[in-house]
């Protein structure tokens, strides 16, 4: 791994999406509206508005990242330029490193205008820190860009790369506690959200939101950031020098 | 001469159950421009693809600048045009080239060089995606002559372009190959085959002939090369 080539992808990668504002918009403006509509059909105190509002605010990122790094992903894979890339002197993680900086710094700036309305003006509350949530956020969305690196792979054309995204996140976020507490689902049902890495993110969220920054906090966070590990590694095993 | 700067020995090549390539040997001299020409479906991607490390292959052996064709150390040494135009059709020609530059480790001044060499220069600003297929071509082609590389692979690079452009490019591959490069360069139109120093044609993935155009000339007693393609093609069957 090179510092000067992965930070030469990350670049190149952020000067695309700055050719596309109405995508920068959308992804922006999107978990912006989706708050407000929390907040007015509930009611600025009503539980449910701070209940789902942090988890919102921190899952949003690990859905809009997921989507918009597996297709544009795939796109490389597609137009050739992957393949030339793989002729030059770089290392794969420099790719995948690359990608995840370049959609972290956009999560900075979702997350942060997201916060900025939902804390600011719509009157959300939280007791511990929002900068953990903020931050949290921002992790769950390395975290969505590296999986849809991943499933990038096994998508041939871009309606199965959107296909990708009910398919790997509708049943995590079903499961992952927000709908239904982890300790009222059926007993199968816990068991496959134990697998799911979203319901950690969301655990973590939750306990960021309830200011219980214990070690089953900690262990949350550390599960989130190893599954981040994990889905590198598996997308760089997708990542081929030489292909059939 | 010296040793080649490719050697293809017995190279086996399945791509979807098909025997591409069943066993091909073949030589590309160093300093050369040899032009690798056959019908659309003859193979050559394949073996360029070989040739530049990306292809997986079933057998044989593929050497490049006397190191196993896709060793790591040839990737600064070896440029590639891939077919299709490989660049991103979002980012302006500029953006493409510096990005590539970035990866390479080389300057501003080689994106400029580069531009140069393919007349873009007034074109460095454009989108991509809003340029012409053949101007497209050329931003591709630029990219492959960033690192100043020892061997340029190009696939197809004057499909499309202008019969002066075309002039201008093979008269840019015989600069580069005057300073040492090796350049192959794949075609599927025949009358470019006399801007080669050396032939390969191929075709349905087997070796016509490996010659001089006057070889080819003198071996088929035709003057034009593509009556002496159609000769080879009925000698073998």
């Amino acid at each position: 791994m090179t510092p000067r080539v992965t930070w030469a992808v990350a670049r190149r990668v952020l000067q695309q999406l700055r050719r596309d504002p109405r995508t920068i918009a959308l992804i922006i403006g999107v978990p912006c509206l989706l708050e407000f509509l929390l907040q007015q059909l509930f009611g600025r105190n009503s539980p449910v508005f701070q209940h789902v509002g942090a988890p919102l605010l921190g899952l949003f990122p690990f859905v809009t990242m997921f989507l918009v790094t597996s297709i544009t992903m795939l796109r490389e894979r597609t137009s050739g330029t992957l393949e030339r890339l793989m002729t030059m002197p770089l290392a794969k993680v420099d790719v995948l490193a690359g990608y995840g900086i370049a959609f972290a710094l956009l999560a900075v700036v979702q997350a942060t205008v997201v916060s900025l309305l939902a804390f600011g003006l719509l009157g959300l509350e939280v007791a511990g820190p929002q900068w953990v949530v903020v931050a949290l956020a921002v992790a769950n969305a390395v975290l969505g860009s590296t999986l849809g690196l991943f499933v990038s792979a096994f998508a041939q054309t871009e309606f199965q790369a959107v296909q990708f995204m009910p398919a790997v996140v509708f049943p995590q976020f079903l499961l992952c506690g927000l709908f239904v507490a982890r300790d009222e689902m059926a007993t199968w049902l816990r068991w496959i959200s134990a697998v799911f890495p979203l319901t950690y993110a969301y655990d973590a969220l939750a306990r960021a939101a309830a200011d219980m920054l214990d070690a089953r906090f900690a262990l949350d966070v550390a599960i989130v950031c190893g599954c981040i590990v994990l889905a590198l590694v598996l997308g760089a095993a997708t990542l081929r020098r030489r292909t059939g | 001469m010296s040793d080649p700067a490719i050697r293809v020995d017995r190279l086996h090549v399945v791509r979807g159950g098909v025997d591409v390539l069943p066993e091909l040997s073949c030589e590309v001299a160093g300093g050369s421009v040899t032009g690798l020409l056959g019908p659309s479906g003859s193979g050559k991607s394949t073996l360029i693809r070989a040739i530049v490390g990306v292809q997986q292959v079933a057998g044989g052996r593929v050497d490049v600048l006397g190191a196993p064709a896709g060793s790591p150390a040839l990737r600064s040494r070896v440029g590639y045009m891939t077919q299709a135009p490989s660049v991103y059709g979002d980012l302006s020609v500029r953006e493409n080239l510096r990005f590539f530059a970035r990866v390479l480790g080389r300057d501003a001044a080689s994106v400029e060089r580069a531009l140069a060499d393919v007349s873009l220069e007034e074109y460095g600003d454009r989108i991509v995606n809003r340029l012409s297929g053949g101007q497209r071509a050329r931003v591709s082609l630029a990219t492959a002559l960033l690192g100043e590389p020892d061997l340029l692979v190009l696939d197809e690079p004057t499909v499309g372009l202008d019969p002066l452009l075309r002039r201008d490019l093979w008269e840019l591959f015989h600069r580069l190959a005057d300073r040492g490069v090796t350049l192959l360069v794949s075609s599927h139109v025949m009358d470019e085959a006399d801007r080669c120093d050396a032939l390969l044609l191929l075709r349905d993935g087997k070796l016509l002939a490996a010659a001089t155009p006057d070889e080819l000339r003198a071996q088929t007693g035709e003057q034009q090369l593509d009556e002496a393609f159609l000769r080879l093609v009925e000698a073998t069957g």
